[in-house]
């Protein structure tokens, strides 16, 4: 039913591909990555320089998006368990590693199961527009599993986004099949283009009736995760690339991946860090390999940028969550729940829903462009990071002490752009009752120079004062780039009027665990 | 003879049930098992025995020495 669809879109697509990529590689700007340095961006509610045939493709996809990420919920299910590859950072009694991280264990779901949790969720959450498969194992090395689910939510739910991740060893074989079913967003972990520096991290690949090890592995994985982007995006199909950072093994290396991914059409390119510690029962997490700090993260991602989109909001959420990122509702959609629900679904009242919430966006971008106008002319140098507390829509809106993660901008007089995110969900459970908690997430912000807050209690706020961090809590429920070049400029005056000193900030360290609901 | 998995250490990945020429393999309470009545270590299929080669954990799918060496017919 979809093959002439895919076809028409694919045909018209193929045209201006390659104008298409030029013009995305060399967007920096504010709707689809990073929020904006850029004054000149934004009257379409985020579209920017983007060409409109991509922004239509990757607006409401919270994945790509970071714009739209604080809008639209995706989820995740889990119905391919088998996997071809060894990856040192996997223990695959869990998840993969891949898309989410290891030591969590996602709910393993038939096709059938599956296609009735995204019906019994996008009826009751309107902002799920995405639905992806990606770990524990790899979609491709399941393909009749996978191309099931597919084939089922698209019969009845046609409006909801399909996208997959892969390791991209068997992607080759199954493009056709990835364009028929008019799958438009893939994932490939591409964590190496060197097969020397793929040894280290691939012990074996399962291919073709066969074990692969050593340097013939990777090379022969290298090849194929290649071969499958380009098959990709010559048909128009877009393509993110997601690597891990492994210190000391493929850091540095990361660069030259990043050049191998966008000359062949990679639309971006998200670099995670190593998630690794002994009782993940890892190849990496026994051998004590380390996972980089927030400094080494951001300085690579920096690095890279020069050269195509980053993708900075990527949580590495777990394979079967529900959704906006950084939120997980799974635990309201057991199998077990879902089957006794009612499913009723409104297209039309899901199309009513994003109407309003296209609206929103507007007032949120118009918002920021009125307050960066503000700014022009200003001269400074300074560049700081500020940490949000943000339950989603764009706003200052949640509690300090209820925060399981904040987001963090990079301010300076070119406006607030988005770099990342730090969880501290496993710390914060008991509230702030006991000061580890509190010190933990002072480590997770130590970089940056204030957090916006909806709320804060008075002390929190001392020990974050003490820490020369500024709890900020007057721009509560207001628009958090508004705010935080509101404020920004503010900072920038008591300098200049010598009120404040303006020193540099430390690192801060990479919590490491899954997203999990707190309990 | 025939393969056999160890149940102990069977992660339930699968991955295994796809790849068996001979639709040995198939999931019980939990875990997957080898039907030896079925199995043919992949003679006459594989170089390999493919339960061997894709299973994510080492020593799983081991001989069965219980069973007598596979004889491929003719
Ligand atoms: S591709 Fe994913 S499931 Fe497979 S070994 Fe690697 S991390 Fe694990
Ligand atoms: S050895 Fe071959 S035939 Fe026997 S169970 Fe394993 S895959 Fe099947
Ligand atoms: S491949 Fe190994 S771990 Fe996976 S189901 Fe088969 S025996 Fe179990």
């Amino acid at each position: 039913m979809h093959a002439s669809t895919t076809q028409d879109g694919a045909a018209g697509r193929l045209v201006t591909i390659d104008a298409v990529m030029q013009q995305v590689a060399e967007h920096k700007g504010c709707g689809t990555q990073g929020g904006s340095g850029k004054a000149s961006c934004g009257s379409a509610a985020g579209q920017g320089d983007l060409p409109t045939e991509i922004w239509e493709k990757v607006k409401n996809h919270p994945c790509y998006s970071e714009e739209a990420h604080h809008h639209y919920a995706r989820m995740h299910v889990a119905v391919a368990p088998a996997c071809n590859i060894q990856c040192n950072y996997c223990n695959r009694k869990y998840d993969c590693a891949n898309e989410s991280r290891p030591g969590v264990v996602s709910e393993r779901l038939t096709p059938e199961q599956a296609a009735r949790k995204v019906l019994a969720v996008a009826s009751t959450i309107p902002q799920m527009t995405v639905l992806g498969i990606a770990g524990p194992g790899d979609p491709l090395a399941n393909p009749a599993k996978t191309f099931k689910t597919f084939e089922l939510i698209s019969q009845t739910a046609p409006d909801i986004k399909l996208c997959l991740s892969t390791n991209g060893l068997a992607l080759p074989d199954h493009v056709d099949t990835i364009a028929r079913y008019n799958v438009d967003h893939v994932t490939i972990t591409i964590n190496m283009v060197d097969p020397e520096v793929g040894a280290k991290i691939y012990p074996w690949v399962y291919w073709n009736h066969k074990r692969y090890t050593g340097v013939e592995a990777a090379r022969l994985l290298t090849e194929r995760q290649l071969r499958g982007l380009e098959m990709l995006t010559e048909r128009g199909i877009l393509c993110k690339v997601n690597s891990v950072m492994i210190p000391g093994v493929n850091d540095r290396h990361l660069v030259e991946v990043n050049r191998a991914v966008k000359s062949r059409g990679a639309f971006l390119h998200n670099i995670m860090p190593l998630i690794s510690a002994p009782e993940h029962g890892t190849v990496f997490g026994l051998t004590g390999q380390r996972g980089p700090t927030a400094q080494e993260l951001k300085a690579l991602q920096d690095d890279c940028e020069g050269e195509m989109n980053m993708m900075r909001h990527c949580r590495q959420c777990r394979a079967d969550a529900v959704g906006l990122l950084g939120e997980d509702r799974s635990a309201e959609f057991t199998t077990e729940k879902i089957m006794e629900m009612e499913v009723d679904y409104d297209l039309e009242g899901r199309q009513a829903y994003q109407a309003r919430v296209e609206e929103e966006r507007v007032a949120k971008v118009a918002a920021k462009q009125e307050e960066l106008a503000t700014l022009a002319g200003a001269q400074s140098d300074i560049t700081l990071l500020v940490a949000v507390a943000t339950k989603g829509s764009g706003l200052i809106n949640e509690h300090f002490g209820h925060a399981k993660e904040f987001q963090v901008y990079e301010l300076s007089t070119a406006g607030a752009k988005f770099v990342g995110h730090r969880r501290v969900d496993l710390y914060c459970q008991g509230g702030f009752g006991d000061e580890d908690s509190l010190q933990t997430v002072i480590r997770a912000i130590n970089d940056c120079h204030a957090v916006f807050v909806a709320k804060i209690g008075g002390c929190p706020k001392a020990d974050l004062l003490g820490a020369g961090i500024e709890p900020v809590d007057q721009y509560a429920h207001e628009f958090i780039e508004k705010s935080a070049i509101a404020w920004f400029k503010g900072y920038l005056g008591k300098v200049a009027a010598g009120e404040l000193v303006h020193t540099p900030r430390g690192d801060a360290a990479i919590r490491q665990g899954a997203l999990i609901v707190a309990a | 003879m025939a393969y056999k998995i160890i149940a102990s250490q069977c992660t339930s990945c699968s991955a295994c049930e796809a790849e068996c020429p001979n639709v040995a393999i198939s999931e019980k309470g939990g875990t997957f098992v080898i039907n030896p009545k079925k199995c043919t270590e992949c003679i006459g299929y594989f170089d390999v025995p493919q339960c061997v080669a894709v299973c994510p954990v080492d020593n799983t799918c081991v001989i069965d020495t219980g069973y007598p060496r596979y004889q491929a017919a003719g």
